[in-house]
Parts: structure tokens; sequence; C-alpha cells
């Protein structure tokens, strides 16, 4: 192993993968040295998922047919075969969804499968599956691991109730416990990080890259590639565009090479014309029950025909606000539209009230999965309004679904929307991450709402059709004068499409800010400081 | 602050109420059937004891599998089977006393190995739906043991016993006398404190099970059934062996409802040879779910407490009955309603209260 300096920890060849006849990976290889930070970087379904599942050995990959290509380890050809493998082996793999259990400690979940045993006698008579966990040694190591990543929180409390950053830490702390840990892989670690946590973890795996541990990390996020990556491989549609070292590297090349398109930054593009402060939505006193969002007390007002934003870090409760007037989360207060009451905890009336939202977790609540694009675009404004239906034999209170209609309105919005599809009747699991999104807005669009809440449209899409989707949104607003109100973890975003961006610290609003104030309000305002604001805090 | 401290404490007493509706509700209806039972203390007291002798160690086999996620398992049946299995043999060989009892358990311990991994690989077929999976399954098995000892008795399988097999020398009879067995473990120990019979024997031996399952949940399986339990998908992904953990619950279960229905029908003294087994799963289940427990989360004293509330409701609900409505028949007929409507009640009653949880959650958080 004394060689392992010069040789590669991972070597990757000619890697291809099919799923249901869908060439995902056209003959990628890569390669990572020791103590190297590699930064893959790719769009949505360029086939990064799919290569990191492959090299842990998921059965995901192995249920659907296996792959063709060779992976050499510390110069040896292996077969990974499950991740019990790949761990074995020495890869770890912090998951883009945490892979943590809620209801362990810190301590049982860093130790997961890894647990230290002692014997009883039972085990030495039945084997070692009897033997006793040492939990005292358990939580030593826990803390150990813990203090290696500068975190400072008790290593016996459960899981369920950290905040989603500290989560985040508890998986890095599992694969750094791992003893023969060579390669970790990050899968977009920092996707639901606020940006100070986001820095941590960055600063995390500089650290662990010093200490001779390969590192392969995914992201969306260009600048975090550049603070940290030794090497970058950047893949399209499948296909390996390029690697180069971080020196040669720019935002915009790796983004150019990335959608192999010269990207325009969203800006701010439209001059409005009068300012409108007829208050079309009024929250008052909203409490939300969302966890690890919760909102404690918001009073705010919409304007007509605005786009409002609704910003701040993660886990202060931006999101818990559409989710909880829309009837998705336990929600308490009052919620006024054009001065008439909203009833609360009810989704169906607040669609009824001309409210449509597009959720931020599209595949759960956004999508049903399993259905066709067409239905899934028409479903809402079936229940809600009772479009789409036909009565049979002219009978009004039998309805049938009326196919050529619900055909038409996909068709209509898939030309419009430009939804990349084999066709209407295309299963929406099969779609990437940007298309489905493109889904979850026609499928509001449909219901024809007078206001439109929108949540983190634009995460997890590529950069080319986030573009798009800003796009279309500033459309709606000027063409059809739809009132937006769009929560984002993006401020650049925001403050490039909305008139009015709210910030939301600790459940509560902080503070409204125009698009164009400093950088620094927007800094105080998300970090809870603005209202007790003091020079020294300003940076 | 005293205020806040009063205000805690209530909120403190109402989340402990809520959190045990359903045991307390039962209770409360144990409570006023032994009142309109009129039954005596003492006889009630017995009789309690007795089925705790009865059917606690059944109970307590559902443990496992509701720690590694398998929910309530109603093919606790097939081990019953399994079981009985051992005491028909015990019976064709006319050996009895202690020695026999243990050495049907002996006999019933490969059936049940077999049938619980069968079981097993089935479920690991349906995740998700291993309730229903179970339930079916158990109908299915009591199709398949009428078969064997209808059918297969006196013509594949060579016992020609008159005292257990019908006249015709085919199948086996209805009703098969265990007393040779009977009260073999109750009365290896027994003792008497004012006018309780109490058979230590079977406690120490459910006491063993109890501690046994204390035992296996802070091993290293206890912690992947636990692990398994929560999500099975991230117990995958560190390598745990899902399929093959979830086996292991459901076949120590079986092996353990085997066990129980022995001492279930030591007690009894006569086997109902296809009838004994039926209700195994539905009472256990039931009586678990009266102890609060639910379908993810079971303890042992959950088994303990359901048990005894739910064999009180059965000892008094027909004197409850005949003394409330005239009608021994009326009596008779609550006690089977009980069962089920229990079962019902108290899955009920469990969403209602994860239901009351998230909102003190709410609250609570409003609160701050």
């Amino acid at each position: 192993m004394g060689e392992t300096k010069n040789t590669y920890i991972i070597e990757l060849k000619e890697i291809e993968k099919e799923y249901y006849g869908n060439k995902v990976l056209k003959g990628v290889s890569l390669a990572v040295k020791q103590g190297e930070i590699h930064a893959l970087v790719g769009e949505n379904g360029a086939g990064k998922s799919t290569l990191m599942n492959i090299i842990f050995g998921m059965p995901v990959i192995f249920n659907t047919g296996g792959f063709s290509g060779e992976i050499f380890f510390e110069g040896r050809p292996v077969e990974i075969k499950s991740p019990r493998e790949a761990m074995e082996l020495g890869i770890g793999m912090v998951h883009q969804e945490f892979m943590l259990l809620p209801g362990f400690t810190i301590t049982e979940n860093i130790k997961l499968n890894r647990e230290i045993l002692k014997d009883n006698i039972a085990s030495k008579i039945f084997g070692p599956k009897l033997k006793t966990l040492d939990v005292a040694a358990m939580r030593k190591d826990a803390k150990k691991a813990l203090n290696e990543l500068g975190m400072n929180v008790d290593e016996w409390l459960p899981v369920a109730g950290l905040p989603v950053g500290y989560m985040q830490f508890v998986e890095i702390a599992r694969e750094i416990d791992k003893k023969n840990v060579k390669l970790l892989i990050f899968d977009e670690p920092t996707a639901v990080l606020a940006e100070s946590e986001a820095e941590k973890l960055l600063d995390a795996m500089k650290m662990l890259a010093a200490k001779g541990i390969g590192i392969l990390f995914i992201t969306h996020r260009l600048n975090e590639v550049l603070a940290v990556a030794d090497n970058i491989t950047v893949l399209r549609d499948g296909e390996k565009v390029g690697t180069m070292r971080k020196e040669e590297a720019s935002i915009e090349k790796m983004a150019q090479m990335m959608v192999g398109r010269k990207i325009e930054r969203v800006e701010k593009s439209k001059g409005r014309v009068e300012k409108n402060t007829e208050v079309i939505l009024s929250i008052r006193n909203l409490y939300v029950d969302m966890p690890g969002e919760q909102v404690k007390g918001v009073n705010l007002d919409v304007y007509r025909g605005e786009i409002l934003g609704i910003g701040g870090l993660a886990g202060q409760g931006k999101i818990g606000i559409a989710n909880g007037i829309m009837g998705l989360y336990r929600a308490k207060g009052e919620v006024y539209k054009n001065g008439k009451k909203i009833e609360l905890n009810n989704p169906r009336k607040a669609m009824e009230n001309g409210l449509a939202f597009v959720s931020e977790d599209r595949r759960g609540v956004g999508l049903m999965l399993d259905e066709s694009i067409e239905l899934n675009i028409a479903i809402g404004a079936m229940q809600v309004k009772g479009m789409f239906l036909k009565p049979l034999l002219g009978l009004n209170w039998i309805k049938l679904l009326d196919e050529r209609k619900v055909r038409e309105n996909a068709l209509k919005y898939i030309k419009e929307l430009d939804i990349r599809c084999t066709g209407p009747t295309q299963k929406t699991r099969q779609l990437s991450g940007g298309n489905q999104q493109k889904v979850c807005i026609a499928k509001a669009l449909v219901l024809e709402p007078d206001i439109l809440f929108v949540s983190e449209p634009t995460r997890g899409i590529d950069i080319g059709a986030k573009k798009l989707v800003l796009d279309l949104l500033v459309k709606l607003n000027v063409e059809k004068g739809m009132t937006i109100v769009m929560t984002s973890s993006e401020l650049g975003e925001l403050r490039s499409i909305c008139d009015r961006i709210a910030i939301v610290y600790d459940g509560k609003i902080e503070g409204i800010l125009s698009p164009q104030d400093s950088d620094t309000d927007f800094g105080l305002m998300m970090a809870g400081e603005y209202k007790s604001h003091s020079r020294e805090e300003a940076l | 602050m005293n205020e806040m401290k009063a205000m805690f404490s209530k909120k403190t007493l109402i989340k402990l109420v809520r959190s045990n509706m359903v045991p307390m509700l039962f209770f409360v209806i144990c409570l006023g059937g032994v009142v309109a039972s009129k039954l005596s203390f003492l006889y009630i007291v017995n009789e309690i004891v007795n089925r705790l002798d009865r059917n606690l160690f059944l109970v307590l086999s559902l443990i496992i599998p509701v720690v590694a996620g398998m929910g309530l398992n109603f093919a606790l049946v097939i081990g019953a089977m399994a079981g009985q299995i051992g005491l028909i043999a015990i019976k064709v060989w006319n050996i009895g006393g202690i020695s026999g009892l243990f050495l049907a358990m002996l006999i019933s311990v490969p059936f049940a190995l077999v049938f619980g991994y069968a079981t097993g690989i089935l479920l690991n077929k349906t995740k998700g739906k291993e309730m229903i999976t179970s339930l079916i399954l158990g109908f299915f098995a009591m199709g398949l043991y009428q078969l064997v000892f209808l059918l297969f008795i006196g013509t594949i399988i060579p016992i020609k016993n008159p005292e257990i097999v019908l006249p015709g020398g085919v199948g086996l009879k209805n009703a098969i006398d265990l007393s040779l067995i009977q009260y073999a473990l109750d009365n290896l120990l027994s003792v008497n404190i004012m006018g309780i019979k109490i058979p230590l024997a079977s406690f120490i031996l459910i006491g063993l099970l109890c501690l046994f399952t204390e035992f296996i949940l802070k091993t290293k399986i206890g912690q992947d059934f636990r692990a398994v339990g929560q999500d099975m998908h991230v117990a995958e992904v560190a390598g745990i062996d899902v399929d093959r953990t979830r086996l292991v619950a459901i076949t120590i279960s079986t092996l353990l409802a085997a066990w129980g229905q022995i001492i279930f029908l030591q007690n009894i003294g006569t086997l109902q040879t296809y009838s004994s087994h039926e209700q195994v799963g539905m009472f256990a289940v039931a009586a678990i779910l009266v102890g609060g427990a639910s379908v993810t989360k079971a303890t042992i004293s959950n088994a303990i407490i359901g048990t005894i509330l739910f064999h009180t409701l059965f000892i008094v609900s027909p004197n409850a009955g005949k003394n409330l409505f005239g009608d021994p028949q009326i009596g008779e007929f609550f006690r089977s309603f009980v069962a089920y409507g229990v079962i019902a009640l108290s899955l009920a009653l469990h969403a209602i209260q994860k239901n009351f949880d998230t909102n003190i959650k709410a609250e609570s958080a409003e609160l701050k």
C-alpha cells in the first residue's frame, strides 16, 4: 500500500450503463488519486448519480441489468456487487438524501452496522450475532469522529430532532469513523445546507483529503468546485466532456462545458411600469408545523401583480409558509385573499380560492410518479374545477375522464414549456428533474390561479432549464398578471426576478428588501442581525 | 414562573394520559366489567394469573417482528401448529409429564424453524404488506394443516392409536385429550398465596423469555432488527442484510409461538385438533394492542399489561352481560365482539393518538 501515493485509488474505465434501453453512461473513464478532491459536475441526468451508484454497488444497478466497463481499486480490478463490498474495499458515501435512522441516537447512526461488540456467554455458543453492544466504546468513537469535524453536539441525542446541517455532519462522521476508508463519495452534500454550513463542510473535506483520503465530490454549485477541487471532470448526457485541473478551470468554462452552450446570467430584465400596492393576499400571525421549517408567526402582505420572493437560510421556515397556506402542513393563523378569509388546513379550499402551488418536493408532493405526464398535468384541475370531465350518456352525476381534452391540454403545455419527453403518456418517473418540474408548473397553471406559490423552482435543475423556468415565471407575471410568491434558497435567483424579497429568520419575517438593496443588508437579514444592526457585525 | 410550572406539569399529565390512551380506556372498561359481573375478587385474580400463565408467552412472541418493522405477526397461527405437531407426537408415543412436555417442545423446533423460514421468505416478497399477508397465510396454513391431519393420518402417516384417530381409521379426532401432560409445567413448582394459585415454573419460563427478548434487543442482531424496522433502505445501504434479518425475526417469533402454544395447551388439557390454533394470532395481537403497543412499537410491558386487561375483559364479560342484559347469550356474544372490536378500536385509537401527538408538537412550537 506504500506505493498508492503514485497510483490511483480508484480508476473507472469505459463505464457504460443502460436503463431500459436508454443509455445513461456512454464510456466514462475517471480516476482519483490519494488525497485528491475530484469534482464531478454535470447537469441533472448527465449520469453522475448512476456513476456513483455503480461505484457503490447499489442494488438498483444490478436489478436493471448491470453495467459494462472496468473498475480498478488500488490498481486491482474489482467487482463491486453490493454496498457492503464497497465498504469493505474502503469506499464511503455521503448520500444526497440522508441515510440516517431518525429513531437512533447519533452514536447508533455513526456506528450503524459497525457496532462495537463484546462477547457474552450466548455469543460464544451461538455465534457473533449475539454479541452485546459496547455502548460506552461506541460513544467514545462517535465523539472522536464528531470532534474531528469540529462538531459540538451530544453524541447520545436522537437524530430525529437535529437540524438538517447537523444530520449531514453525522453522515460524514460515520464515514470518517470507518478506519479503512480510502475513498469518500460526496453526492451533492451541500444541496440542503445553508451557506455557513456548506463552508464548514468544504473545510471538513479539505481536512479529510489532507489525511490522504481520496474524495469524489458531486455538486451543482460551481463556486464550491473551485473552492476545493484539485481536478474537475465534467459530464454531459452520459459522456465525459473533459477533465481539467483547478488552475485551468473557471465557473464560466465549467458551466459552458456542462450545458454545451454559453449561459447567460438571469438578470432582472423587465422595467415595471406601475407600483401596485393593492393587497391581494394578507397573512396574519401564521404558524406552520413543518418539520425542519417551522413558521412561528408570520405577517406578510402580497400585492396584486407582483413577484414576491421569500428567502432565508435553510431551516428558518421560508419553505413552511407556502406549504402552510396551501394546507399541506398543519397551520394556524389567518390568511385573507381579497379580504376574504381562507380556510387553513384544507388544500382543496386553498385551490378553489385561486391559489396554486408548485411544491419543492417534486417527487413526493408534486407528481404521481407512476402516472403519465398528461394525467399529472390534468389531475389538479380535474379534482378542483371539474375540468377534463364529460358526462356519461348525458347523465351529469356520472363523470368520465375526457381523454381527448386531457391529451390536447398536455400537448399544449409540453410545447409551451418545452417538456422533453417521448410523449404525453410517458411516466413522470422517467423524466429528468427539470422536466418533472415543468410538469409540476403545468399542473399548477391549468388551475388558472390568481396567486401562484412556487417553492424552490430551480432546485436540482440544470442551468439551461433554470433560466427557462425563471423566464416562464416572469412571462406569466407580465403577460397574465399572475401574482407569484416564489420561495427560493438562491438569493441571486430571487434578486433577478422578484419585485420585493421577504427574508425569513427563525420562523418570522425579518424584513422586506428591494432586489437592488445591498448585499450587506441581505446578509444581515438572513443572519437575523438586521434589527440589532451594529457596525462590527456588518463585516 | 409558578404558573408556567403548573401549566407545564398539566401538559405533561395530559400527554401521559394521551400516550397511554388505549390501555387506560380498557382499564376503565375492565373496571366497569368487574363491578357489573359481581364476581369475587379472588376468583378474578385467580383467573387472571391462570390466563397470564396460558397466554403471555404467545403474546411476547409478537414483540421481535414488530421491532424489525414487520408489523404484528398474525402468522403466529403457523407457529402454534408446529407446537401442536409436537403435542400430537408425544400423544402418539404416550410420553407424559414434564419430560413429555419438553419432548413436545423439542419436536416442535424443526417444524417451527422450517415454517418460520418459509413465512419469512414470503413476507420478504411482500414488504410493506406483512400484516395482511401473515393473516391470510395463517388461513391458508389451516387448510394445509387440515389436509395433513384429516386425510394423511392413517393413510400416508401410519398412526393407528384409536384414542386419537377417528373410527374410520383416517384422520385425527376433533378433540385430543392431553391429560398426560396437563399442568405438567404449572404444577412443577406451584405456590399458593392467600388463595391465589401461582404456577411458579411457568412464570419462571415466561420471565426467561422476557430476559431473552430484552437481551436479544441489546445484541448485534437486535440492533439490526431495530435498524431494519426503522428504514429498510438505510439499513441496506449500511450493509445490513435486510432480508436475512427479517427472516431471523420471523423465525424466532414462530418458534416462540410454537412453545407458547404448548404451554397454553398444557394448561387447557385438551387439544381441539382443528381449532385450538385458530384464534391464537388474533387474540395475541388483540392483547398486545390493548396493552398500548402499535404496529411499529411493542414492549414487554405492553404485552403484560395488555394480556391482563384483555383477559380480565374476557373473564368478566359473560357474567357482566348476564347481569346487565339478563341473558348469558349476550355475554357470550359480547365476548367475541370484544376480541375483534378491540383490534379495530385500538388501531383507530392509535391513529387518533398519533394525530394528537403532532398537534401537541405544533402547539408547543407556537408557545415558544
